[in-house]
């Protein structure tokens, strides 16, 4: 990592608006010419160490690290407010089915909801335009190296995609049960996904992303006959690391279960 | 990998509170329960330092223990993990410690 910046190669959010087909980001200005990024720097030490005779001032910080994201995220739930903006952060392991989830709800409601859509990826367009192939705006946060979205991101995705007042804008975090949890990005509601193909245990193993949780939603559920998974034994355990989380358990390509999570969209959107 | 966001929040949070004062030492506290692995927190320090005014300050952690409240009989003790039941078996847990994640001191040279 570049300490100067803090960037890494690629490791800067890059908002794309198909839209727009603007491509922007942090590093538009060059860097200056001492600063240059050298994949060797990080393992030098050459920092003298003059300690001995030195007088130490230990001073009290008490700050929250997470404080910054925090701040920006209450920027972005107040942005949301301000707007009646219903603004959801969908999280989930790479192929639960998010985008396709996605992609049927705005087919079903898309005439009821204005829904728009923040794809967060590691690389590549694909999923807004897959999103835009469904009929919904969409923008698409490449993240590079970055693991989860931050406040930060979406503040600059929302800038992008300048979502209707009284609308529902729907933030597909990067694929990744573990990162995701901690980052606050001023949603309204977290909803995790997972899929019946991974097994019953997985609010076990990843507590921390299902305890963040207000919704869960167990997708593929057409796929239930084929496999041994032992949904109440899930539900049992989802409860155990999160009593308050609802549930949906769902095929978006069967188009089963769907009623119950659209009700709860409509719900919690109009409140 | 997290930490090496959170990491690099605590050098440009401590690089914005006291400038280009050299730092020696780094407290950080850390909740059992908060999701950040420390040993990935050690070792991005370095690369997060190196070149700042933090560059070969020593890091200390102190991890905190999990503690819980049960919203369903009111009791209060130790969580080692998210997935402990109070005694009466509810999993309705309050959370009181164990999710820190703070700066809690520096020490920089006196110039």
């Amino acid at each position: 990592m570049c300490s100067t910046c803090g960037c890494a190669e690629g490791a800067r959010a890059v908002i794309v608006n198909p839209e727009g087909a603007k491509a922007t980001s942090a590093h538009d200005a060059p860097h200056a010419p001492d600063h240059h990024h050298d994949a060797t720097r990080a393992y030098e030490h050459s920092h003298p160490h003059p300690h001995l005779e030195e007088q130490h001032r230990t001073i009290r910080l008490e700050q929250d690290i997470l404080a910054k994201n925090n701040r920006l995220a209450e920027g972005n739930r107040g942005w949301f407010a301000g707007r009646n903006i219903f603004a959801v952060n969908l999280m989930s392991a790479p192929g639960a089915g998010k985008t396709t989830l996605l992609e049927r709800t705005i087919r079903d409601l898309g005439s009821e909801l204005t829904i728009s859509v923040i794809e967060g990826d590691q690389e590549t367009p694909r999923d807004a335009e897959r999103i835009r192939a469904a009929g919904a705006r969409a923008v698409q946060i490449n993240t590079g190296t970055g693991c989860h979205l931050d406040a930060d991101m979406l503040s600059r995705a929302l800038r992008a995609l300048e979502p209707a007042p009284r609308s529902v804008v729907m933030i597909e975090n990067v694929g990744n049960l573990v990162c995701p949890a901690l980052f606050d990005l001023g949603e309204s509601a977290r909803v995790v996904i997972m899929s019946v193909t991974e097994g019953e245990d997985k609010p076990l193993k990843y507590p921390h992303m299902f305890r963040a949780a207000d919704a869960m939603v167990l997708s593929k559920a057409d796929l239930l006959p084929y496999l041994e998974f032992d949904h109440a034994r899930c539900v049992e355990y989802a409860r155990r690391v999160n009593p308050r989380l609802e549930l949906f358990t769902l095929s978006a390509v069967r188009g089963t279960g769907l009623d119950a999570w659209y009700e709860w969209l409509r719900r919690r959107g109009a409140s | 990998m997290h930490e090496l966001a959170i990491t690099q929040s605590v050098v440009d949070q401590i690089s914005e509170r006291l400038g280009g004062a050299r730092v020696t030492r780094v407290a950080l506290e850390v909740g059992r329960l908060c999701g950040v692995v420390c040993d990935s927190v050690r070792f991005c320090f370095d690369v997060c330092t190196q070149g700042t005014a933090l560059g070969g300050a020593r890091l200390e952690i102190i991890q905190i223990d999990g503690r819980a409240r049960c919203r369903d009989c009111g009791a209060s003790f130790a969580v080692d993990d998210l997935l402990t039941l109070c005694r009466c078996g509810s999993a309705d847990l309050e959370l009181l410690a164990g999710q820190e994640l703070k700066i809690r001191e520096v020490e920089i040279a006196n110039v």
